[in-house]
């Protein structure tokens, strides 16, 4: 499988709550419907935050891993 | 679940600004309406020649309190009022300052950071909250 083609990142490392997802919120507004967003963070609350903030808004977590205590998240704009 | 949520702030310590400031950000980025209500020391701290100065911590705190603030502060966490700026460019963040602690610390609107969206009484307020939760900090 190709890999997935990433239409923004945004490099939260460092960055404590709520700022991530925040980050995310103002990026995301900035790419099409159906685009895929890049989140990098460390912050410990992530893997729940970026779950909830997903369901909440019908963006879809499409991958997620967690390297050394930096969290990936791959999301598609609903 | 409501869309609105409405924060009474009435501690005008860094701490507790800081806590609802981070509650504003992430009930922002989840597309909720957020209604903000200044009163008494919170209101004193949104003055705009005092906004950006040390309003201290809350009693609680401790020097060991006051040591891990700094040292998240250093380590780049954004002001309370930097993460309510970003609230209000993400989504619908409303900040009102309650007329009668206007009164009480003899203040004008010109006197508070633009951040602040106007004065109400606590009837707009309630209005506002409609039937979403009322926090009070």
């Amino acid at each position: 499988m190709a890999a997935l083609e990433i239409a923004k990142t945004v490099d939260a490392k460092g960055l404590s709550c709520p700022m991530p997802i925040v980050k995310t919120a103002q990026a995301i507004k900035e790419i099409p419907s159906g685009a895929l967003i890049e989140v990098l963070s460390t912050d410990k609350g992530s893997t729940r935050d970026f779950a909830a903030w997903a369901r909440s808004t019908g963006n879809e977590i499409v991958e997620q891993s967690d390297e050394g205590g930096v969290y990936r998240f791959v999301l598609r704009k609903k | 679940m409501s869309d609105t949520i409405s924060f009474v702030l009435f501690s005008g310590t860094d701490d507790k600004l800081q806590a609802a400031a981070v509650m504003t950000a992430g009930a922002a980025a989840l597309g909720k309406r957020v209604n903000i209500f200044l009163q008494y020391w919170a209101l004193d701290a949104f003055r705009r020649d005092r906004i950006d100065a040390d309003h201290g911590l809350s009693p609680e705190a401790g020097p060991a309190g006051r040591a891990a603030v700094d040292a998240l502060r250093a380590a780049g966490q954004a002001s309370w009022k930097e993460t309510l700026g970003q609230a209000k460019e993400l989504g619908d963040v409303d900040i009102q300052a309650c007329s009668l602690s206007m009164d009480l610390l003899h203040l004008e609107e010109s006197d508070l950071d633009p951040i602040v969206d106007g004065v109400e009484g606590v009837t707009a307020f309630f209005l506002a909250a409609e039937d979403g939760e009322v926090v009070f900090i």
